[in-house]
């Protein structure tokens, strides 16, 4: 009995330790400017204010930044998984000859270090002209990430019955049909945890955003928010909520995908 | 097996032209580029392996090199011991624990620029860390965390751990599930106690996991750049810089890309053992 207390009292310690400094933040983000100069940032607020919320929002512009983060996340994720998938059904389901030589080659691609891909990807978008586009980024991310989606859902479809896909064409469904109305339904727990997981992953990148695009009012959320840092030097209230909102959509599709988010991450461990 | 169809072979050649595009030919032409010296407007000169020797003679790149490695030993080793531990700790289904796990992994969603800044406020002088300081007595110890040589490392090093720990943890807890709960009984039925059984238990089983926290953390470690890009850039005076970070800064401040990828090189040479590792396994399963 005193062990179990123990043991909560002491979790509870380290969980509320462990989102102390998330907590902190918040509280910080809505205190005014003079409360902030007056008392310090180690001090417990004694004002509360929206304004901070409105520099973040408006004057450093963040819901542009926002809407780009989105308009690169949304179509990367659509098109790794598609890509990905087509790739890993044809890989999973049929004999194509060095088959494994691919599928490798392909995963070997992902767990490349990005810094020995940085100056030819920014060399080559500067020469093909699409330097400094939302295009060029969607791009990077397909191309570096379709190895690992891959190599996940070849994993997943070839453990699939191979009576299901016999019945489909003993029915007169070719390839094409099969993959649409037979294989993709039944890999979509698969889908949805890389999906969860491939969301997070490209709206959190800075490396990318940097190397491709140089313009402000192009930049994605994050490589946007270590801008604001230098726009309200020391305003560390607007700087606190310029973070959380940040934050607010990784932390939305972790709270909706909760179950598929956390055992996406865990394919890989338990293999 | 069925014949492959014409439009089977495209669903297979049309992701892998796109990776070949956008990861093969780009890493080819960073291994050549490492073997020249390029400022990136005339064409690049080719000066053989120059450029890896000047890295000797280059007192950044070994400062670069020996953070990377510390950053190795206590980012990677202390979130592998700490995820573990929490694994441990967390691993039995009762009251509260989903609580704890999710206090835990909620640092994993945030972006690593969002964790930066998180734990800038922290470090900002009269900021909570200095007063948690001087309310215990340290008052003494309070210096500007990020902006002395001495510290800057270290003070990046911890909020890294505080978001990579969650993660390590959940990869653990998938280990431990897939556990066969009868092993246990049977070590209880033999007398071993809770200790014995995570040394011989556990531990053993768990061997498929290590390998693939090992690969991660390693890969992890040597690609690490947003989080100190975000607190430091490498400094003050490189004192907290990585090799990821001496790279970017090579090549898109000084624009000596030539240097650039050569140093891109290295960090893919470290990476080298466990990439491969990390394919034979994935290759052994295939078969």
């Amino acid at each position: 009995m005193i062990r179990r207390t123990g043991y909560h009292v002491a979790m509870s310690i380290v969980s509320f330790l462990w989102v102390a400094p998330i907590l902190w933040v918040i509280v910080i983000s809505f205190r005014s400017f003079d409360d902030v100069a007056a008392n310090g940032l180690g001090s417990l607020p004694h004002s509360f204010t929206f304004s901070t919320y409105k520099s973040a929002w408006e004057d450093a512009d963040e819901f542009r930044a926002l809407i780009n983060s989105l308009l690169v996340t949304i179509p990367a994720v659509l098109l790794s998984l598609g890509l990905a998938s087509i790739a890993a059904y044809g890989l999973a389901r049929y004999s194509i000859p060095f088959r494994r030589t691919i599928l490798l080659l392909m995963l070997m691609g992902n767990l490349l270090p990005p810094q020995i891909l940085l100056i030819p990807i920014s060399r080559f978008v500067e020469l093909i002209g699409y330097y400094d586009t939302l295009i060029a980024l969607i791009a990077v991310h397909v191309g570096f990430g379709l190895g690992f989606y891959t190599f996940v859902l070849h994993g997943f479809m070839r453990d699939l019955p191979r009576e299901i896909q016999e019945a489909a064409t003993i029915d007169g469904a070719g390839p094409g049909r099969i993959y649409s109305s037979v294989i993709l339904p039944l890999t979509r727990p698969a889908l949805a945890a890389l999906g969860a997981l491939s969301f997070t992953w490209i709206f959190n990148d800075l490396l990318w955003s940097i190397t491709v695009i140089r313009s402000g009012e192009k930049m994605p959320v994050t490589p946007a928010l270590l801008g604001l840092q230098g726009l309200f030097v020391s305003s560390w209230n607007v700087i606190a909520a310029g973070t959380v909102i940040a934050a607010v959509p990784t932390v939305a599709v972790f709270l909706r995908f909760q179950k598929h988010f956390v055992g996406g991450l865990a394919i890989g461990a338990v293999k | 097996m069925r014949r492959v169809s014409p439009l089977i072979l495209a669903f297979v050649l049309v992701p892998f032209v796109i990776e070949a595009v956008w990861v093969f030919w780009p890493a080819l032409q960073g291994f050549w580029l490492a073997l020249t010296s390029w400022d990136g407007l005339s064409a690049p000169r080719f000066v053989g392996f120059g450029n890896f020797s000047d890295m000797v003679s280059d007192p950044i790149f070994r400062t670069a090199l020996k953070n990377t490695a510390i950053w190795l030993v206590l980012f990677g080793g202390l979130s592998v011991i700490g995820g573990f531990g929490m694994a441990l700790l967390l691993q039995r289904e009762r009251r509260g624990v989903g609580i704890y796990r999710a206090a835990l992994f909620t640092p994993v969603v945030f972006s690593l620029v969002v964790t930066a800044l998180i734990w800038r406020v922290f470090y900002q002088p009269d900021g909570l860390v200095d007063t948690v300081f001087r309310t215990v007595g340290l008052g003494n110890f309070v210096r500007p965390w990020l902006a002395d040589p001495d510290t800057a490392l270290y003070a990046v090093i911890v909020p890294a751990l505080w978001r990579q720990i969650g993660y390590v943890m959940v990869l653990y807890l998938a280990g431990l599930k897939a556990v066969d709960p009868a092993l246990y009984e049977a070590a209880k039925v033999d007398g071993a106690s809770a200790w014995q059984r995570t040394r011989y238990v556990t531990i053993p089983q768990l061997k498929g996991v290590n390998s693939v926290v090992l690969s991660v953390i390693v890969i992890d470690s040597l690609r690490s750049f947003d989080i100190v890009w975000s607190m430091t850039r490498g400094g003050p005076y490189h004192s907290s810089e990585l090799l990821s970070t001496y790279m970017y800064s090579t090549a898109f401040q000084s624009t000596q890309l030539g240097y650039a990828s050569a140093l891109a090189v290295v960090i893919f040479v470290l990476a080298l053992a466990v990439i491969l590792g990390y394919l034979i396994r994935a290759f052994r399963e295939e078969s």
